[in-house]
């Protein structure tokens, strides 16, 4: 299988759906000209033309209404946000009108858009542009979250949420994008709302997401030279969530720690935490640990930053924690 | 409150500890979970720590002193606070009695300590000691406040087994009753494949899944055998299986790999406890223990390496060797042989083999019999490896050698099986590349 890049895999993703359906289009800032602010849509504006790979002016709640308007109308839209930072200007279209429509239609007006971009932390961009907001949208109901690690996710995910008749929130990371790792070539699908164990292990479950995928396989590699065998459990959608497979890997190790990169209050990793406890709660030999960002915004200081961010070392410590053996 | 500072059990076969050193005086502040003293157990110097905070009262033990597990050795509370209660003058003059004749020694109770209301126990220690029968109450916890968790219930079933193996076994080789607990990455391919050229079928025994175990009631015939032989040879009825194997391959295999560095030297155990670890994947019937009504096979292979230490043998475990690389066996094995001289092996480290291997190479010795690892079901002694005349194709050639016996619980193993199990050992060893396969 060929070695690909996490942005060219999402490109691949891009440019295949829209060959294969005249309704996709993309929409957003410098998505066609400039190619993409990160180069997901490099060379779509050449190959589909100005009418299928919109440039927008910088209005995130303007262009976000418009594709929900489109998708109203029979198109399926791909909308980019340079970075979800910016998407908050247009969380009212993404919340009260795409996540909600379907339902006060009475099941009439399907809403199949897919709003995408980078989120989370970079390096050093301050704590306006350094912010996860996928528990934001976890939180609605009528929106599917997708959080894909690796560039095949990233492929067969992204394909299934254009296919996908429901409002998609598409949550990329800016650090992923130069990551590279083996894509199937052509059709590649991946299910929405289907966990994968990245790594398989004996003695203590990390459920982690996105760019924390890589921070727990590289502690799972720090542990396994200790003698612990750590399970990783990618749930790649945190809503829908996969709580079967969480919850079956829970059983097995009786032990989990949950990584994410937002921050603690209500994060995704306190819903995770409430379903492994109802869910293996006879399994568990410790209480389930979290690693999350500090509950602060993200310090522009480097050496602040560093410490606000989850790290192998905080995964290290909780495991050994869950394991008594500090 | 205070609270009472006993003699843990700190290994699972551990009846009593010798307090090696005070690490807290009377009068120091100490937070649950500090360590206040140095113990040495049946197997190593342990930690015995602090179960929960306030000022080191008194120290009930003197240095040097060895006590039952369970003894009452201090007492923790608040700075100003009437210990006068704990400290009677019961449990001064057993303290003292118990530093003063070292040599009358209680057999221990199992470690009952004083739960007052509420046991903390996780959920799946809970249910573990529902399931296998067990009063949690009778569980020394090891999690924080004392909380009972899964190696607890695990040590506590153990520690009873052993107990009672003990009285019917004085002998035996190490003592340690094993549990399996499997600590290593799963998911590495099987090293089961088998090769075309196997000559050797396997037993029809159930497959246990990888980190498990599955227990097989006795049949009848089964249960007399148990019996008859265990009349006529005592509580594990040994027999023995030699055999000679042609290490001339194998020896040259381990020249070479040596003269491509450090890191690729291996011992001749090292292939040994690989060619082993290969061979009972492959005849699952051996890797079993006889457990009174039914036989268990292990799904996991742990190989047990005996070690001479100054005062005695201990047998540090190759977790999953039949998965792992020669260099990785060669390079823990090392690390293992050196902590156990040091008697710094944690109870992880010396449990949960599921067969062993004694080597006596090293001092010269041709051949001879082990005793069994209870519960093991089978045991490897090794000789060493010497040149020896060995006929060749019909031709007195010098050959390097070496004499291996399998000693095997008959109620478990049968003739054929370990001499099965022999004969792919032999193949493995005897053709190094055959452990590749």
């Amino acid at each position: 299988m060929p070695l690909v890049t996490y942005r060219d895999a999402l490109n691949q993703a891009l440019r295949e759906e829209m060959r294969r359906d005249p309704a996709v289009f993309l929409m957003g800032e410098e998505v066609g000209v400039y190619q993409g602010a990160y180069k997901v849509s490099r060379g779509l504006l050449e190959e589909f033309g100005p009418e299928r790979v919109v440039d927008t002016p910088i209005t995130e709640l303007g262009f976000a209404g418009i594709g929900v308007g489109a998708a109203m109308a029979g198109l399926r839209p791909v909308v980019e946000f340079m970075t979800w930072n910016f998407a908050l200007l247009a969380i009212d279209q993404i919340v009260n009108s795409a996540a909600k429509m379907l339902y006060m239609s009475g099941g009439q007006v399907p809403i199949p858009i897919v709003f995408r971009g980078p989120a989370g932390a970079a390096l050093q961009l301050a704590a306006q542009h350094s912010q996860s907001f996928d528990s934001y949208f976890a939180n609605i109901p009528g929106l599917k979250v997708v959080t894909p690690a690796t560039p095949a996710d990233a492929k067969g995910l992204l394909k299934s949420a254009i296919r996908d008749n429901n409002p998609v929130v598409f949550i990329e990371g800016e650090m992923l994008y130069n990551t590279k790792g083996e894509v199937p070539d052509g059709e590649h699908v991946v299910p929405i709302g289907v966990a994968d164990v990245k790594r398989e292990g004996t003695d203590v479950t990390l459920v982690a997401h996105s760019k924390m995928v890589g921070l727990a396989l590289k502690a799972a590699e720090e542990l396994a030279k200790d003698g612990v065998s750590a399970e990783v459990v990618d749930p790649r959608t945190i809503r829908p969530l996969d709580v079967a497979t969480i919850a079956a890997s829970v059983r097995k190790t009786n032990r989990c720690v949950v990584i994410e990169e937002g921050w603690p209050v209500a994060g995704i990793g306190a819903q995770v935490v409430d379903d492994i406890q109802r869910e293996a709660f006879d399994w568990l030999d410790a209480p389930v640990l979290r690693v999350t960002a500090a509950d602060v915004p993200m310090p522009y200081n480097k050496h602040l930053e560093k410490l606000a961010k989850p790290d192998v070392p905080r995964i290290v410590a909780a495991v050994n924690r869950v394991l008594y053996r500090a | 409150m205070a609270t009472k500072v006993v003699m843990e059990a700190l290994s699972p076969t551990m009846e009593e500890g010798r307090l090696v050193a005070w690490l807290k005086q009377e009068g120091d502040a100490v937070s649950a979970g500090e360590t206040l003293a140095e113990v040495e157990t049946d197997k190593a110097v342990m930690e015995l720590v602090a179960r929960s905070d306030g000022v080191l009262r008194k120290q009930l033990l003197p240095e040097g002193a060895t006590v039952p597990v369970g003894t009452l050795v201090g007492v923790i509370g608040a700075a100003d606070e009437d210990i006068s209660a704990l400290v009677g003058p019961s449990a001064t003059a057993s303290a003292a009695a118990a530093g003063a004749a070292p040599a009358s020694r209680q057999p221990p109770a199992m470690p009952t300590p004083a739960h007052v209301g509420r046991i903390f126990a996780s959920p799946l220690a809970r249910r573990l000691a529902a399931e296998r029968g067990l009063d949690l109450g009778a569980v020394t916890g090891t999690g924080p406040s004392g909380r009972v968790v899964k190696r607890d219930v695990e040590a506590a079933q153990l520690a009873m087994a052993s107990a009672k193996a003990a009285e019917r076994l004085p002998q035996a080789t190490a003592g340690a009753v094993r549990a399996v607990r499997p600590r290593e990455p799963a998911g590495v391919a099987s090293a089961a494949a088998t090769p075309a050229a196997s000559a050797v079928a396997a037993p029809a025994v159930p497959l246990a899944p990888p980190g498990g175990y599955r227990d097989v009631p006795l049949t009848q015939i089964r249960k007399t055998i148990a019996k008859r032989l265990v009349q006529s040879l005592g509580p594990i009825p040994h027999f023995f299986l030699t055999t000679e194997i042609d290490m001339e391959r194998a020896a040259d295999a381990r020249t070479h790999l040596k003269s491509l560095g450090d890191a690729y030297a291996v011992s001749f155990n090292d292939l040994v406890v690989k060619a082993c670890a290969l061979a009972l994947r492959r005849h699952p019937a051996v890797n079993a223990a006889f457990l009174d009504d039914r036989v268990r096979y292990h799904g996991d292979v742990h190989i047990g390496m005996a070690v001479a230490v100054e005062d005695g043998l201990i047998t540090p475990v190759v977790r999953h060797a039949d998965r792992k690389g020669l260099a990785e066996i060669a390079a823990e094995s090392k690390a293992l042989a050196e902590k156990a001289r040091a008697r710094r092996l944690t109870p992880e480290e010396y449990t949960g083999s599921t067969f062993s291997v004694s080597n006596l190479g090293m001092y010269d010795i041709d051949e001879f019999t082990a005793v069994i690892n209870p519960p093991e079901a089978a045991i490897l002694a090794v000789g060493r490896v010497a040149e020896k005349p060995v006929v060749v194709n019909g031709a007195v050639v010098p050959r390097r050698m070496m004499r291996v016996t399998l000693s095997c619980d008959h109620r478990v193993v049968d003739g054929a099986t370990g001499a099965k199990f022999l004969r792919t050992l032999k193949l493995m060893l005897e053709n190094p590349l055959a452990m590749l396969l």
